[in-house]
């Protein structure tokens, strides 16, 4: 059974985590990959070009009813939640979810509902708690569910509430992680042996 | 993999449906062709709001308590918004849309789906500062009445005015903000100049149709919410109610690309939301 599309989130630490994780990724990476990085509603833009630069695949902020392609990376916009529902990103100015906007959860908890077994969740470095009900939401569907080991981690809040909340298929050190998903994208019955 | 977990996915999207339309045959709100994926967030978070377990005990306190069914409506339909948000598309508006209204003699505008009026009292500022208000009407329509009470009153909490003031300052406002408001306790009113030519009334963009040619139309972040085939349908009405040369405005990570309409408008710059009809 292939997986469709890959969330992370991530929080404080996070730029350096997910320039770590993109930059593992080869160019023919071909499932989609949504994230959601935490950022003041103030800070500019620039964290885009940031990650482009260390990504093979292309790097952009999508707009409401942009569809979602394979062999891209999605990084959700400030001050918005992005979900994604017949397989379109769609974005809301809801309320934020725990101090969050964008919110890990929602848009977890949207791909979980959307991809159901298909999804593949990763919490990376945090010091809150978001994601860890969007991660237990796919597990829930029959979706794979990978935390960064807290020991690799800067900030192990975001992790161990995910841990804690959910029998995570897998807990990797952020180093190996992109390989991790690469092996899982072309040989998705991996976990299962 | 967990199959009750998806058998009770499924019978809350079979729910939700019957609930949605249960609304619309009652009372006629609309809200089947709302995006999915926040809806559905929306419903759920009202319904553990009001203690209840199943989408279909929530249908049955919607259906047949009044007082449930506004505190419904209230939570579909706000949208969280801010004064001046993306202070940048006002910048552009002051430089490239106020001169091309100051060619009109009357100037007819209308914010759709206003929510609880921030939008509306950034734009009555920044046109009163143009000087160009006095010949301005504009209307806000939402769906909801009792989300146009709040935007008529004027009243937005005190702890949102740093952030506002410094959109404001960023949109080219020269003044001060605190001109524009008294402060009583965690609140602030608008002054009440601010909206002697705006017209509140309700309006749905779901069903209802055009009302008046227009020479500037806001739209900015209400279609989101929108699934696909309403928000074409919402992109023909604005388009029809829109004058020739009419300016559009959009909320910045929406996008006239995967609309009906694309063709038929100019961008005003590469970087705003702001379009012009030219066909």
């Amino acid at each position: 059974m292939a997986y469709e599309i890959v969330v992370v989130g991530a929080s404080t630490g996070g730029l350096r985590a997910l320039r770590v994780l993109l930059s593992g990724l080869p160019a023919e990476f071909f499932l989609p990959m949504v994230i959601v990085q935490h950022r003041g509603k103030h800070m500019e833009t620039g964290l885009c070009e940031f990650l482009a630069h260390s990504s093979r695949l292309p790097v952009g902020e999508p707009e409401d009813k942009e569809p979602v392609l394979p062999g891209h990376a999605y990084l959700a916009p400030r001050d918005y939640h992005l979900l994604i529902q017949s397989r379109s990103f769609a974005l809301s100015t809801e309320s934020p979810v725990g101090f969050a906007r964008p919110s890990i959860d929602v848009l977890f908890e949207s791909a979980a509902d959307e991809y159901r077994k298909r999804a593949i969740g990763v919490i990376l470095t945090g010091a809150n708690h978001d994601g860890a009900r969007g991660l237990a939401a796919i597990k829930a569907q029959g979706g794979l569910t990978l935390v960064e080991d807290p020991v690799t981690a800067v900030c192990r809040e975001m992790p161990d509430a995910a841990i804690n909340l959910t029998r995570v298929d897998w807990i990797l050190p952020l180093q190996e992680m992109a390989a991790g998903l690469y092996r899982l994208s072309i040989n998705p019955g991996q976990y299962e042996s | 993999m967990s199959t009750v977990a998806t058998e009770v996915n499924d019978l809350e999207d079979i729910e939700i449906s019957l609930l949605l339309d249960g609304l619309y045959r009652a009372y006629g709100f609309d809200f089947r062709e709302y995006s999915r994926a926040s809806i559905k967030r929306r419903i759920l978070d009202l319904m553990h709001g009001e203690n209840l377990a199943t989408v279909s005990a929530f249908q049955d306190r919607v259906l047949h308590d009044a007082a449930c069914l506004n505190r419904f409506l209230l939570g579909l339909s706000v949208h969280a918004t801010a004064m001046f948000r993306d202070p940048s598309f006002y910048l552009t508006f002051r430089k490239k849309v106020v001169p091309l209204l100051r060619t009109y003699p009357t100037v007819q505008i209308w914010v759709a789906g206003c929510s609880t009026g921030e939008e509306v009292y950034s734009l009555a500022i920044l046109l009163q500062e143009e000087r160009l208000y006095g010949r301005c009407r504009i209307y806000a329509t939402d769906i909801s009445q009792a989300v146009l009470r709040k935007a008529r009153d004027g009243i937005f909490p005190l702890a949102a005015m740093r952030d506002y003031t410094n959109n404001y300052h960023q949109a080219g406002g020269a003044n001060e903000f605190s001109d524009y408001y008294t402060a009583q306790y965690d609140s602030v009113i608008f002054s009440s100049a601010l909206k002697s030519n705006v017209v509140f009334s309700e309006h749905n963009l779901a069903t209802d149709g055009s009302f008046n040619e227009f020479q500037v139309i806001l739209c900015r972040n209400v279609m989101i919410y929108f699934n696909k085939d309403l928000q074409a349908r919402v992109h023909h009405l604005l388009y029809d109610s829109l004058s020739m040369f009419g300016v559009f405005g959009l909320g910045n990570k929406e996008s006239l690309k995967f609309t009906p309409r694309a063709a038929f408008y100019e961008h005003l710059n590469d970087k705003d939301k702001l379009y012009r009809k030219v066909m």
